[in-house]
């Protein structure tokens, strides 16, 4: 799956889980940077996003994320053995 | 696939795409801001969505506005694993039925302490009810596979512990407690033979389980069947380690909006919110195909007849909600005699006339036809369900009569009943005779009516009720109701003469009293006793009406008429010349001062307080009416010469 087509699936999601329909998703977006973005909504955020690319995610892989590029990178590892 | 008729919600409407400015948008101002929440959580939410509600719902509650028509329920969560975002969804998907649902939380693995300490929160708060949300992590649960003296010590260390929390909560909160039953796991040690070995975990949950509905529970309390729940989605998809632990997940995070709905059905129950009539649209909704086009041979209905059978499955599932209880109601676009025929004509159709309680068959529009409805049953527009396989009369009702529930319908028939069944509009918490009787009381009182409105001439009408009169001595069968009448009735009753249940008792031995309990049956059904006359012999020749009382149910139909032409056979039979009527007027009982006047009498004396006092020859004869009589009674002993 190409970046652009995840970030366009991603986009959604973010606005939707942190509440605000002008949040730019970019691959160095943290949670520094989103005030929503606790660890609450960072549950949300990653249950909805194996839901929207029917897959799930191991814990070792979630701890190891830095920013959304991450998060992206690992999106797409998961994608390619569908 | 069906899967997703649970975890979707897929009764409730999608929510339109701009549900998250709408969400932002409520709160612009807050007037009717509770009107506009409970319609934002009519839609099939997802967590987030119901999150995101929840959110709405602060909003207005920190500005201070009333967030009427929601009303307020507090719940205690005493819970080994009820997430915020699990409180913050629950709170959502309370407003769709709706409730303003506040939570107070123990803190996490702080339930024994919540229950027990009486300056907990949980403890120190005025709740409505207490929702004890644990799950097989709660307390320990030691397999022991063979052991079957450790396997009942450990149901019964269970039961101690949820006995000393249900404890400690009442001695706080007389509320009810709602107790949830455990979610088997998926899978098996020995395969199938779990369930029948002591001290697996499926034999150990199933102990714990039986244990809390039959020992724990008490009547007042509430079962939260999570174990049913979770086998109905499916086990395996139930349970999820995964989100347990990553985020302390009690079950699959999909299921969230499916396990709030469920706890706030029942909250809703406890409100008296769930939904009393299933109104029933007929083409292809209870046959396939349209009565008006296909004919009564046209319809599919046919058992063995697959397309028949999946509306037969909806007409089964009405008959049973129906002698449950719930009042059924036809709501059709079709002429009236039309729409009657396959009920009266086709021999596979399981619904007939007499299983509705009102059926509008006509060409005005659905959400007339359920004003109506609701009207003619004396219920709120919220205690209906409409069943439309019609996209668009769907979307009109929701539109134009947002109170009523409307569920979304799949394409295949076949799934009706299914999704009717899951959507769980008729939540019960318990169930008695007179609860089954309901839906028919409801169905005679409103066929009465509407009958009524049809008839033009009363004599027609009359006759058209088939009436049946039973005329009966008192006996002992009958002592209790004719007491309660005696003392209660205060409107038609000529003398208000009070008599205890002994006294009663005494007059069936008196061989100077003729006495009469009447009761009257019509078309309709059994209206039960309806009239008491006890007469006592005053000379030979002289029987004085001591009691008349008559229930006001029976009024403008000619019983009296009726029950006079007895009273002077049974006159006549013991050789008395008249029949002396006493009239004795009270606060309540005006509606009866030309009483004997009406049946033929003639007033004989007049008493300073108004008491008057009447005579008619037994050789009288009472008016004609079209009532059957049957009669069950002791004529009096010949009167002493």
């Amino acid at each position: 799956m190409a970046d652009e087509d995840i970030y366009a699936k991603l986009t959604p999601i973010f606005r939707d889980v942190f509440d605000d329909d002008e949040l730019m998703v970019h691959s160095l977006l943290t949670a520094d940077d989103v005030p929503e973005w606790d660890s609450v909504s960072h549950v949300r955020l990653v249950l909805t996003v194996e839901r929207a690319f029917g897959t799930r995610f191991a814990a070792s892989e979630l701890g190891a994320l830095g920013n959304v590029g991450d998060f992206v990178s690992l999106i797409k590892r998961h994608s390619q053995h569908t | 696939m069906t899967r997703h008729l649970y975890a979707e919600l897929s009764w409730l409407p999608r929510p339109p795409e701009d549900f998250g400015r709408q969400c932002r948008a409520a709160t612009e101002q807050y007037d009717g801001v509770g009107a506009r929440i409970q319609q934002l959580a009519r839609y099939a939410l997802g967590t987030n969505q119901l999150v995101r509600l929840a959110k709405v719902l602060d909003r207005a509650k920190e500005a201070g506005a009333s967030v009427a028509p929601l009303i307020p329920f507090r719940l205690g969560l005493l819970a080994n694993g009820v997430t915020d975002v699990i409180v913050r969804a629950l709170r959502a998907g309370a407003a769709r039925h709706g409730i303003d649902l506040e939570c107070v939380s123990a803190g996490y693995d702080q339930i024994m302490q919540a229950a027990l300490s009486p300056d907990s929160e949980i403890n120190r708060s005025r709740l409505d009810a207490v929702l004890i949300a644990i799950d097989y992590r709660a307390l320990p649960l030691p397999i022991t596979p063979g052991d079957s003296d450790a396997a009942r010590d450990t149901v019964a260390r269970w039961h101690q512990a949820l006995s000393a929390i249900r404890d400690g909560v009442r001695a706080n909160n007389d509320v009810p407690c709602i107790f949830q039953t455990l979610a088997p796991p998926p899978e098996g040690l020995f395969g199938h033979y779990d369930r029948r070995l002591p001290g697996t975990a499926r034999h150990v949950i199933d102990g714990i389980n039986q244990m809390i509905v039959e020992q724990v529970a008490a009547p007042s309390d509430l079962l939260l069947d999570v174990a049913a729940l979770a086998e109905t989605v499916g086990l395996a998809e139930w349970h999820s380690p995964a989100q347990w632990n990553m985020a302390k997940l009690p079950f699959a995070d999909e299921f969230v909006p499916l396990y709030t709905d469920h706890v706030a059905r029942l909250i809703g129950a406890l409100r008296g919110k769930s939904r009393k009539c299933l109104v029933l649209d007929l083409d292809n909704t209870l046959w396939g195909g349209v009565i008006g086009d296909d004919g009564v041979d046209g319809i599919r209905v046919a058992q063995g007849d697959p397309v028949g059978e999946a509306f037969l499955t909806v007409q089964r599932l009405a008959l049973a909600l129906q002698q449950r209880g719930i009042v059924l109601a036809v709501s059709s676009k079709n002429n009236d005699d039309v729409a009657r025929m396959p009920f009266r004509q086709h021999q596979d159709m399981l619904l007939r006339e007499e299983h509705i309680a009102v059926f509008q068959a006509n060409w005005e529009d659905k959400a007339r036809n359920l004003r109506a409805i609701a009207e003619t049953l004396s219920f709120g527009l919220d205690a209906l369900v409409l069943l439309d396989d019609n996209p668009a009369e769907r979307a009109l009702i929701r539109r134009e009569l947002p109170q009523v529930a409307v569920p979304e319908l799949p394409d295949d028939p076949a799934l009706y009943g299914r999704t009717l069944a899951a959507a769980g509009y008729f939540e019960a918490l318990q169930f008695s005779a007179e609860d089954r009787k309901r839906a028919d009381f409801y169905r005679d009182n409103a066929r009465r009516i509407n009958l009524r409105e049809q008839a033009t001439d009363l004599a027609g009408y009359l006759a058209s009720l088939q009436m049946e009169i039973t005329f009966r001595s008192f006996d002992s069968a009958g002592r209790a109701r004719v007491a309660q009448l005696i003392n209660k009735s205060n409107q038609f009753n000529l003398t208000t003469r009070r008599y205890s249940e002994a006294e009663v008792a005494a007059l069936e031995q008196d061989e100077n009293c003729f006495t009469l309990q009447v009761r009257l049956t019509d078309t309709f059904g059994d209206n039960g006793m309806i009239s008491v006359v006890i007469c006592r012999r005053q000379d030979r020749e002289t029987w004085e009406i001591d009691t008349w009382l008559m229930s006001c149910r029976v009024l403008g139909r000619g019983v009296e008429d009726a029950m006079l032409g007895e009273l002077l056979r049974a006159a006549r039979v013991d050789g008395v010349a008249r029949l002396i009527g006493v009239y004795r007027p009270t606060e309540r009982n005006g509606m009866v001062r030309d009483h004997y006047a009406n049946l033929g009498f003639g007033e004989i004396d007049r008493r300073a307080d108004g008491t008057t006092y009447w005579e008619l020859a037994t050789d009288a004869v009472a008016r004609d009416r079209p009532i059957r009589v049957r009669r069950e009674y002791r004529q009096l002993a010949a009167a002493p010469a």
